[in-house]
């Protein structure tokens, strides 16, 4: 009989591979000092690679409101949210997040991955079709084939292909849903919102926006891409994470949709887990709170996302988009340098991700960025500084080896 | 094969020579993945290619029993019909 685990010698190989080259691709960290620093491998390390946008994991209010409600609520809800584990609280959170994004419903998951799985497989059924850019999260690909629906890749960012897709297609006899992302997690970029909604009110699909990198980041409410173009009358559906912005663990999907409160029943993903646990739940609500409370945050990121933007450019760096975002990639050459460059920087005191195929679009190897609102302007510089010493000059010796 | 099948078989190599880094000979038991060595994205950008030239919509959920040159061909000449 076939060893199971046979097919994974060569993930092991390259998990070898990765160890000699120094480090652990998930570095430990022993202990957190702040929402940008924490203590690896004995340093004092900037954390630039946490998706912590808002940087409110140590906010006074939302740890004082996990608190009480471990205390009040106990460890955990040990059900699902239809059977024993809906809490008060839950509701609230959803009332909260309603209420926040303008909309009439919202649904809360677990996971931010749940709420991708469990929007697409209660959305959508085997006798519909779902339209997904190719660089979408995995948990959207996952939760589309969970589904059983149709599943058609349309190019990045481009809806005129979306539009030739659906042209091909015609009329299938069941629903079309077409899933795009506020900022994409790997580059940086955000979908072209309006020429998508362009080609919607040509062919008439259903639109679902996952905003995961860009709830709470972007438009003048903070609610994401849709809001930010001016547009959230057009996103039929909505989903976000409670593990970027909101700095707890949870995700959502939102609607104005009559009939979207059945998705509870339709969607394993939410029926078969247990609920988020209490003090999840009072730390995400306390977060959405602050985050209305205080808009400056989104300044506060703007500005050091494009502090950050433009030291690293200003390095001559070749960067995963052309605009300022809290998500900034760095492109560079190959596998092996770019673990010796992560590595190096790791070292020096700044921890960032590294992201590499088939996790990247374009087999791009990629050191990422993600900027905070806590990040200081000593901290931003100091990331560029060492981007400069540790990547720049790596680089450029490689275009010159390359060039002699 | 047929000369449509060959036809086919020919375009499809020539659409996944971007793809084909280690130079593979392409014969139509090639498992496109396993033998190429090739991750799932790129499969997904080549069959991209193929559905560009081809004019036609080749869903992801086709894919998963979709291994061989061979089998490519088959999808091709499936959906040519329709």
């Amino acid at each position: 009989m076939v060893d199971l685990l046979d097919k994974n010698k060569a993930l092991m190989e390259r998990m070898q591979r990765v160890a000699q080259a120094g480090s652990r691709v998930g570095p430990v960290n022993e202990k957190l000092l702040s929402p940008t620093r924490a203590m690896i491998d004995g340093r004092d390390t900037i954390l630039a690679g946490t998706n912590n946008y808002m940087g409110v994991t140590f906010e006074a209010s939302c740890i004082e409101a996990g608190q009480r409600a471990l205390a009040e609520h106990g460890t955990g809800t040990t059900g699902s949210r239809i059977a024993n584990g809906s809490y008060a609280i839950h509701e609230e959170l959803e009332r909260e997040l309603a209420g926040f994004l303008g909309m009439k419903h919202c649904i809360v998951f677990s996971t931010g991955y749940q709420a991708n799985l469990g929007m697409m497989a209660g959305l959508a059924g085997p006798k519909d079709t779902i339209f997904l850019d190719a660089d979408s999260h995995s948990s959207i690909y996952d939760g589309c084939t969970l589904s059983g629906a149709q599943l058609v890749r349309f190019r990045h960012n481009d809806a005129a292909d979306l539009d030739k897709r659906l042209t091909r297609m015609g009329d299938t006899g069941g629903g079309h849903l077409v899933v795009l992302e506020g900022i994409y997690s790997m580059l940086g970029d955000r979908a072209p919102l309006a020429d998508f909604v362009e080609v919607k009110k040509k062919h008439g699909f259903q639109l679902l926006v996952d905003e995961a990198h860009s709830f709470g980041v972007l438009g003048p409410n903070g609610c994401g891409l849709a809001d930010e173009a001016g547009l959230m009358h057009e996103a039929d559906f909505v989903v976000g994470t409670f593990s970027k912005s909101i700095g707890a663990i949870g995700g959502f999907g939102a609607s104005n949709h009559p009939l979207f409160e059945t998705v509870r029943y339709s969607s394993k993903p939410y029926m078969f887990t247990a609920s988020p646990s209490p003090a999840s739940v009072a730390t995400a609500t306390a977060a959405v709170k602050l985050l209305a409370r205080e808009p400056e945050r989104r300044d506060r990121l703007q500005a050091n996302s494009a502090r950050l933007f433009h030291g690293l450019r200003g390095l001559g760096l070749e960067l995963g988009c052309d605009e300022v975002s809290p998500v900034i990639a760095v492109k560079c050459a190959d596998e092996p340098s770019t673990l010796v460059m992560w590595n190096e920087l790791l070292a020096a005191g700044v921890y960032v991700n590294i992201a590499l195929p088939p996790g990247t679009p374009g087999k791009l190897c990629l050191l990422r960025c993600s900027v905070s609102a806590a990040h200081t302007e000593a901290e931003i510089d100091r990331i560029i500084e060492l981007f400069a010493t540790v990547v720049a000059g790596k680089q450029l010796t490689a275009a010159s080896a390359a060039g002699a | 094969m047929t000369d449509d099948e060959q036809e086919i078989f020919d375009k499809l190599s020539e659409l996944l020579q971007p793809f084909n880094e280690k130079q593979v000979e392409l014969k139509p038991q090639t498992e496109i993945a396993v033998d190429l060595a090739i991750d799932s994205v790129s499969v997904m950008d080549f069959v991209m290619e193929v559905e560009d030239h081809f004019d036609m919509d080749i869903p992801l959920n086709v894919l998963s029993d979709t291994h061989t040159m061979k089998d490519l061909i088959s999808v091709v000449q499936a959906r040519k019909k329709t």
